[in-house]
């Protein structure tokens, strides 16, 4: 046990008191609604966090596991009347995990560094690791890795993530948006654009999609090709110290004071974005400046409603849609409606609801690599509300969710549902329709 | 705890279903009562009565006392663990047994959520009344024995108007079923009624027959804001005396208004000083005609505004808010302890005048709310822990309020049970006789006192 306090007990004693363990987060948790036992649940997880400051119990390996079955989703802060930031106490509680080490073993040693301290560090290199996926995938080296059994030579956990390994895009976002895009309108708004990391490597087109919808609504978009991971994967697997780095290297990037607002379109990023104040606040030299960032971080949804979306007027294709809920955009940023009155937007699009559609899909981060058995039933249970609407599309807006949408609907064909996509895809087909027909008319009447 | 029960307990009800880790135990050593901790020597999850039997006798065979517990949502302490003891956690008996469209009854096992009795006899267009504050995750096992109330109580009661049979595990380990289906039945001393409100002292239940009434065609909710407390009094005495029994008659203070809107964020005024939220149901004639006379009848007594929620969504979400003012409470201080003081009706304005005015006395913050209707009050000091004199002080006005709630001809509970937090002042309500009578039944019960001793009341005399 290391000498120094725990992280715990050097927190402010009143956030871990906020909890008057009342019991109305039990119902809204997904884990125990799993188990039905207290220590899986969000009171039980502060109270052995409060044990822990109060140096009641030691941050012990049944500390470490209970703190990564816990999927993060933050399902209980939007049901706690108290009040009660459990972003930061579990942040906390898993970074006091890996301060003391009680989780460790080699293998985990071994991602974490590689993961953590390496590729979500170095966006070149991250990008380097897309590149040699990407030839693997598209090559045909992929299939016969597969087809050859060599893959029986990996251990267990990694031969079961391999079918998950998502497809590489063809192009990175640097190469299909470039760094200063204007409105053919004057700009009302200057914005930046966050490019995030899987999103930039799996769905570089929601990126451009979400420039278009901007460029729609007369927003001039500055997007740096090479940008740094936001550190939200850092901050919520216990590495706050990276994420303070990162955090900072995200400021460095951008003139905020020159921007009206800075665009996320994923949920889990969005919400660590807005809460640089807080993970920076003892840092003199950015404290202010984190401030300020917090104030302008917007998500795509949040900010196209508040200013005033522009109405399509042309559909996207798609006549049904229903829309499952990112954890860290519901929870995290208590952000419900406004992908739902983008959605409703869109002429000849019906969005039918989704029941539970706020419950977390299993994804949740690395989560479905962590804990994959917890993650496969969460995500059963996603597909069965799924298929009661038979829409067949599905809006979300978080590359996790979208991907382990994809990978459970892919393994069930016959699912009424075969389409994952994002609002902000759906508006931007719109809009592409709209110039379309526009171009047409003029054509024609020329 | 010793190691031959642990063995045995494990060999009855498979080594997953019995805790014994600190890591386990921790989360067990609370329930939903302030500032009390208590950690249980084991904690055991039986999935049917003969489970719960055979964990009775084995601790009986052993010397553990017994604390039953559903989903510790308790507001007095009743399923607090005593030190070292069995805890038995009764949620994996969650079954609904049976639903009786015929008899209008719902056969259930303890460990149900009361909101699943009620959306289930929705679908048979029935209606389970007793709403407390935490039905989305309390068990009905654990509504009976502490006889929850909720927000409908002044016109449906309260848990123990809809018990008519409960399936009892005693403490010697004999399991028993008291009560039938019949709407009459005098056969033999009102049994069942014994363990409505008995606090885990008496005997575990595990099943509980309940009554059921048709679900009402329509309701109204109305709000009503006031600047003074007076005003809203006299609206509900008014109310009272038109000869109008409204479901729900509940007050908030403005302390309470604050919190709970910063909660739930829809549009309730924190400017006034009073709000009453009403509801009306049953035939929809009946309801528009009440609903229309309680809105004359609290602008006649200087409501600021009065109006009427547009749909059953708001009317859910101003319920949802209402139910949610406890726990939001705690938002301004660290420690929330909650009274649960119950007058006649008649006399409720004063007491909350006299809580106002002590709580300044004694430079306290306190929320206020409650169920007016039914001259249940909820004072909430909002305290911390850690402040031993502020705590001080909290105790002595806790026990002034207490004093002037029985001189108005009132109880120091009713809803949350005596449990822990209530316990030093029965005394000061019951007379010797009344405390002679509970230990007699306790001693005659549970001779061994094994059962939650020490809940409710001392079994020794002090």
């Amino acid at each position: 046990m290391p000498a120094s306090p725990s992280l715990l007990a050097k927190l402010d004693y009143s956030v871990l008191q906020q909890c008057m363990h009342c019991g109305m987060c039990l119902p809204t948790c997904p884990t125990y609604d799993e188990t039905k036992r207290e220590r899986n649940s969000p009171r039980g997880r502060i109270s052995l966090m409060r044990a822990v400051a109060d140096g009641e119990l030691q941050a012990s390996r049944a500390f470490a596991e209970e703190m990564y079955y816990c999927l993060g989703c933050l399902a209980c802060e939007t049901a706690c009347p108290a009040g009660v930031d459990y972003g930061s106490l579990f942040e906390t509680a898993r970074a006091e995990v890996e301060r003391t080490g009680t989780a460790v073993t080699p293998q985990r040693s071994f991602w974490r560094w590689l993961t953590l301290r390496h590729l979500f560090l170095k966006p070149r290199l991250l990008r380097a690791l897309g590149t040699a996926l990407r030839f693997h995938q598209q090559s045909g080296l992929q299939s016969f890795v597969r087809k050859s059994g060599l893959l029986r030579f990996l251990p267990p956990s990694l031969r079961n993530l391999e079918p998950q390994t998502p497809p590489i895009a063809a192009a990175f976002s640097h190469e299909l948006i470039s760094p200063v895009e204007r409105p053919s309108s004057p700009p009302r708004y200057r914005v930046a654009l966050l490019t995030g990391c899987v999103q930039d490597l799996v769905f570089p087109d929601i990126n451009r999609d979400t420039a278009d919808v901007l460029l729609a609504n007369d927003c001039e978009v500055l997007t740096p090709p090479v940008q740094p991971c936001c550190g939200s994967l850092h901050a919520h697997n216990g590495d706050l110290e990276s994420a303070r780095q990162l955090a900072r290297r995200q400021l460095d990037l951008f003139a905020v004071d020159k921007l009206d607002a800075i665009i996320t379109n994923a949920g889990g990023c969005g919400s660590h974005l807005k809460k640089y104040g807080h993970l920076l606040a003892d840092d003199p030299a950015y404290a202010a400046r984190a401030h300020t960032w917090d104030a302008k971080v917007k998500d795509i949804h949040e900010f196209l409603i508040q200013t005033g979306c522009r109405i399509p007027t042309a559909g996207c294709g798609e006549t049904a849609v229903t829309y499952h809920e990112s954890c860290h955009l519901c929870h995290g940023q208590k952000i419900t409606a406004q992908p739902r009155q983008l959605l409703k937007l869109i002429p000849g699009l019906t969005l039918t609801e989704l029941p539970e559609s706020s419950w977390c899909c299993g994804s949740a981060g690395i989560y479905n690599i962590t804990q994959p058995e917890q993650s496969a039933k969460l995500l059963t249970r996603k597909l069965t509300h799924l298929a009661t609407t038979q829409a067949p599309v599905v809006a979300t807006a978080n590359p996790g969710c979208h991907l382990q949408l994809q990978n459970g609907l892919a393994a069930q064909p016959g699912h009424p549902c075969q389409t994952v996509t994002q609002p902000v895809t759906l508006l931007a087909r719109a809009y592409r329709a709209e110039a379309r027909q526009s171009s047409l008319s003029t054509g024609a009447s020329r | 705890m010793n190691e031959a029960l642990l063995h045995s307990l494990r060999e009855i009800l498979g080594p997953a279903h019995v805790l014994t880790a600190s890591e386990d135990l921790i989360p067990y050593s609370f329930d939903g009562t302030a500032a009390l901790k208590q950690k249980p020597g084991a904690v055991v999850f039986p999935a049917d009565t003969e489970q719960v039997a055979a964990c009775v006798r084995l601790a009986n065979a052993h010397g553990v006392t017994i604390v039953p517990r559903g989903s510790g949502t308790g507001l007095s302490g009743g399923s607090l663990p005593l030190d070292g003891c069995l805890l038995i956690v009764l949620v994996h008996l969650d079954r609904i047994l049976e639903i009786d469209p015929a008899n209008l009854t719902l056969h259930a096992q303890c460990g149900v959520v009361t909101k699943t009795i009620d959306d289930t006899a929705a679908l048979h267009g029935l209606f389970y009344p007793p709403d407390p504050g935490s039905m989305k995750i309390s068990t009905i096992g654990g509504n009976v024995a502490e006889n929850s109330g909720g927000l409908r109580g002044l016109k449906y009661g309260v848990t123990r108007d809809y018990v008519m049979g409960l399936r009892i595990v005693l403490p010697d380990g004999t399991i028993t079923f008291l009560g039938n289906k019949c709407v009459k039945d005098v056969a033999g001393y009102s049994m069942k009624d014994l363990f409505i409100g008995s606090e885990g002292t008496l005997g575990i239940i595990t099943e509980v027959l309940l009554k059921l009434v048709p679900r009402p065609a329509s309701r109204r909710t109305l709000l009503a804001l006031y600047d003074s407390m007076e005003q809203a009094a006299a609206t509900v005495s008014a109310i009272i005396a038109a000869h109008i029994i409204p479901c729900t008659l509940e007050f908030l203070d403005q302390m309470t208004l604050r919190c709970v809107e910063d909660f739930s964020k829809i549009g309730l005024p924190t400017d006034c000083q009073a709000l009453l939220l009403m509801e009306t149901d049953g035939h929809p004639a009946a309801v528009a005609d009440e609903a229309a006379r309680m809105m004359e009848i609290a602008r006649a007594h200087g409501a600021r505004e009065v109006r009427m929620a547009a749909d059953e969504a708001e009317a859910n979400r101003l319920a949802t808010a209402r139910r949610s003012a406890f726990s939001a409470l705690a938002r301004m201080r660290p420690t929330t302890i909650l009274e649960d003081v119950t007058v006649p009706r008649s006399e409720l304005s004063k007491l909350v005048a006299f809580v106002a005015a002590t709580a300044k006395r004694h430079q306290l913050l306190v929320g206020t709310f409650g169920h007016m209707g039914d001259g249940n009050l909820h004072p909430t000091f909002l305290t911390n822990e850690r402040d031993h004199d502020e705590m001080h002080r909290v105790e002595l006005a806790l026990s002034e309020i207490v004093d002037e709630t029985l001189r108005l001809g009132g109880t120091i509970t009713g809803e949350h049970g005596v449990g822990l937090a209530k316990k030093a002042f029965l005394p000061r309500q019951f007379d010797d006789g009344s405390l002679a009578l509970l230990r007699s039944i306790k001693n005659t019960l549970d001779p061994a006192h094994r059962f939650n001793p020490g809940k409710i009341f001392d079994i020794l005399e002090k």
